[in-house]
């Protein structure tokens, strides 16, 4: 059995190690996500948002609803930990 | 756990450096627009400005200016404020969080209103930053009792 798992972690590490033979490389202006949306965020964030600083366009415009989830993730974040560490004594 | 100690320098420095300090994270909320910054970032030092009042002076000077129900508050209020302004795009005939259709109730063209409702959730963003990390500070440092209690 335990010859087995090793010999599948083997098999599963050469399947991804070569998988990364196959990524684009750094920087490369060709590869998918430099070539997808970047150049409209880059070209169009000023005519389309009016916010100079193109991090805080697609933070906030582009990609509000991640954000929305993202400062759900904080509150929850918070009103868990007073639910778990607040004592609230009746005196 | 947190314990009032006299030292006049640090109360000092602390109390002048504090309105400052408040300022500033107002600035990297409002100026997210055009340098590095934002509601996360402003929030996290508006947080820490009451951070650093209760550990210059004790819990009592931070629960005088922001109490625990208001604290709380803020904390809903920031998520509210980000929704609500997605819901007032939906009212208006918007997608959800398409800032665009605000131009109507606000008396600026389509593109400003981007940048102005990026401006509102930031603000929201920054609240809820700002009053959980004030929350979570207060209830690990004291144990969750909100009160002092002797150094351990």
């Amino acid at each position: 059995m335990k010859l087995f798992a090793l010999i599948a972690v083997i098999i599963t590490g050469a399947a991804l190690i070569y998988s990364t033979f196959q990524m684009p490389d750094w920087g490369d202006a060709g590869s998918p996500a430099n070539a997808h949306v970047s150049p409209r965020y880059i070209e169009k964030s000023i005519e389309e948002t009016a916010t100079p600083n193109i991090v805080t366009a697609v933070l906030a415009d582009y990609r509000g609803y991640d954000t929305l989830g993202e400062t759900t993730v904080i509150f929850t974040a918070g009103i868990v930990c007073i639910m778990l560490l607040r004592s609230i004594k009746n005196d | 756990m947190i314990k009032d100690f006299d030292n006049i320098i640090i109360k000092t420095v602390c109390r002048i450096l504090t309105p400052f300090l408040q300022i500033f994270a107002l600035y990297v909320i409002a100026h997210g627009h055009y340098s590095p910054g934002g509601g996360f970032q402003g929030g996290c030092i508006l947080g820490a400005s009451f951070i650093l009042l209760v550990i210059a002076y004790d819990i009592n000077a931070v629960k005088k200016r922001m109490t625990e129900k208001l604290n709380t508050a803020l904390c809903s209020l920031g998520v509210i404020i980000y929704a609500g302004i997605g819901l007032i795009c939906l009212i208006l005939g918007a997608n959800y969080l398409d800032y665009g259709i605000l131009h109507r109730i606000l008396p600026v063209d389509p593109v400003k209103a981007r940048a102005m409702g990026t401006l509102g959730i930031e603000i929201g963003v920054g609240l809820t930053v700002m009053s959980v990390m004030v929350s979570i500070f207060l209830n690990i440092a004291t144990g969750g009792k909100h009160e002092e209690g002797e150094a351990e």
